[in-house]
């Protein structure tokens, strides 16, 4: 489309294109540097790691075989996958009937409503966490999944998104359906849910993620090893007097890998669901 | 048909517009709703454990001649002030950057950048307490380059340990905001820059005055959501510091106050209240300000 420039304007715009390319670079290499790091630095002794070796050592099944016999990693992972996958699967469901409740049957008092709900976005979790901590105690949940769960599962993030995407769902669809003698569940279920699959499948990402790296709440909730997830076991090795980084590699890849596999799998519908938000 | 009567139809819409946000509702209503009336409600009692008295404006008293509470203000606040420009700025420029035409890579340069948003808070916080160790591998860059000639005290002086925090977090949360930039300038017309570019308008001046204005409403909204954010922090400060916020409450933030307070030590769940509504103060006058100024200029 655009003309070929004369060799003089190419030469002129070549600068600029490579300090793009500078720029950029250095920016991948500062951003990727740090995952290298952890990867290198699985296979060294921790005072190699604290020296700064940037080269592949031979410690690597020393540091496994460590990370194993201190920490009980089946029952760590599956806790954290169990709060993770549960938080998940609810928060989707609570939150997707809310987007499109609010979204198809408008009325002056829920929309007042969900304005209060996407206020309650503001309220900082610093300000939640001693009320919720004396209800989980005197409902004596304390050192169980269940308290992790109740308070996450209504996010004013999500049903914000949920009403939002519902924007964009074909009324006529409905409309049809209800001629069709379906009731308004049924429709939800077997007409909204499959169309709106890519709006479920962002939401799926977005909050896996978030639940699974969750830190603060399961800090002040679980509290014995029988529970812990597996951000609270990396954690605790790492603020150790003397951490032993090589075993807190481990961990650290142990915590990264699941999120890194569900980014790269569905990396399309991350920023979809992340972007969801300002649109 | 029921529906057709005047009302019946109102009727319907009512009961399934309840009970399609009841779940949602009821949930948010007890665990967010309760929540903060009761933090409010504990913030003019006093005492340790559960042996709480009214205080009244005790605990706000209290606050002004509480040093470590004061640093953590201060902290916070640095944190923030300092922390979200330099990150906003950096996100923007790279977007641009890779929103240039014909760009090669571009698909991994994206994702490189953006990768860091992945790694979970605690994980990211331990790897750069390892790369940031007196002997580690950033000193060793550093002074391999030349800039600085003895290493640096990362995590034991207390104003590189700002330093540490700040960057741990602009190094977290750049390629989120990123993200947000480039899908907003893929949506601007080319043909606009096209305009700028053939009137000789220079690269760095469309940037100002083309890319800035048009992305307002999204610079505003990753203002808004960062600095909430950091306001919050908690999770690389914590484990940054084995939970201490040191070196000598160099770094400890409002929040990691908040918990110490509550969890750490016999529990002073009225005081610790208090400087949770700090927080919330913070953040909403930060957020009506922040609206506030970009409506005034538009």
């Amino acid at each position: 489309m655009t003309p070929t420039p004369a060799p003089s304007a190419r030469t002129w715009r070549f600068l600029p294109a490579a300090s793009t390319y500078i720029a950029l670079s250095i920016a991948a290499f500062v951003s990727l540097f740090p995952f290298v790091w952890m990867l290198i630095s699985a296979t060294n002794t921790s005072i190699d790691i604290i020296k700064g070796k940037t080269s592949f050592g031979d410690a690597f099944s020393t540091n496994v075989t460590n990370f194993f016999t201190l920490v009980d990693v089946p029952l760590v992972f599956w806790n954290s996958a169990k709060v993770a996958i549960l938080t998940t699967l609810l928060t989707i469901a609570v939150s997707s009937l809310a987007g499109y409740g609010f979204e198809m049957f408008r009325s002056k008092m829920r929309d007042h409503i969900y304005s209060l709900v996407l206020l309650t976005l503001m309220v900082p979790f610093a300000a939640l966490m001693i009320p919720l901590f004396m209800m989980m105690g005197r409902a004596g949940l304390i050192n169980t999944h269940v308290a992790i769960l109740l308070p996450t599962i209504a996010s004013a993030f999500i049903i914000f998104y949920f009403r939002q995407s519902t924007k964009a769902f074909p009324t006529e669809l409905r409309d049809a359906a209800k001629v069709d003698g379906l009731k308004e569940w049924q429709i939800f279920l077997y007409i909204y849910v499959p169309v709106m699959r890519s709006t479920f499948a962002a939401a799926f990402v977005i909050v896996f993620m978030t639940s699974w790296n969750n830190y603060l709440w399961p800090l002040i909730v679980l509290q014995s090893n029988e529970t812990k997830t597996i951000t609270l076991v990396v954690s605790s090795l790492a603020s150790a007097y003397y951490p032993d980084f090589g075993v807190v590699m481990i961990g650290t890849i142990l915590a990264t890998l699941p999120t890194l596999l569900v980014f790269f799998i569905m990396q399309r519908q991350f920023v979809a669901g992340m972007l969801g938000s300002v649109k | 048909m029921a529906l057709a009567k005047t009302g019946g139809l109102k009727r319907y819409y009512d009961v399934n517009g309840w009970l399609f946000i009841a779940p949602a509702l009821t949930l948010i209503g007890i665990f967010l709703i309760y929540p903060i009336f009761r933090s409010l409600f504990l913030s003019f009692y006093s005492g340790k454990g559960m042996m709480l008295k009214f205080a009244g404006f005790g605990n706000v008293t209290r606050l002004s001649n509480d040093p470590v509470f004061l640093k953590a203000l201060a902290n916070t606040t640095t944190f923030f002030v300092v922390q979200v420009p330099i990150m906003i700025v950096l996100a923007l420029i790279l977007a641009s950057l890779l929103n240039t035409d014909r760009l090669k890579f571009s698909g991994f340069f994206r994702t490189a950048i953006f990768l860091p948003c992945v790694a979970s808070l605690v994980a990211y916080s331990v790897l750069f307490k390892s790369m940031f160790s007196v002997d580690g591998v950033i000193n060793q860059a550093l002074m391999a380059v030349g800039l600085i000639g003895t290493p640096i005290g990362w995590l034991t002086e207390p104003f590189w340990a700002k330093v540490l925090v700040i960057l741990a977090i602009t190094w977290r949360w750049t390629g989120y905001n990123m993200i947000f930039y480039l899908a907003a300038l893929q949506n601007i017309d080319k043909s606009i820059y096209e305009a700028a570019r053939i009137d000789g308008v220079p690269a760095w001046a469309r940037f100002v005055h083309l890319t800035i204005p048009m992305l307002k409403p999204v610079i505003l909204f990753t203002t808004i959501i960062s600095t909430i954010g950091t306001i919050q922090l908690f999770d690389e400060v914590y484990n940054l510091t084995e939970g201490k916020g040191g070196p000598a409450d160099a770094t400890i933030t409002l929040s990691l106050y908040i918990y110490n307070l509550t969890f750490r030590f016999m529990p002073s769940f009225g005081y610790a209240a208090t400087i949770s509504y700090v927080i919330v103060v913070m953040v909403a006058v930060l957020s009506f300000l922040q609206f506030y100024a970009a409506r005034d200029r538009s």
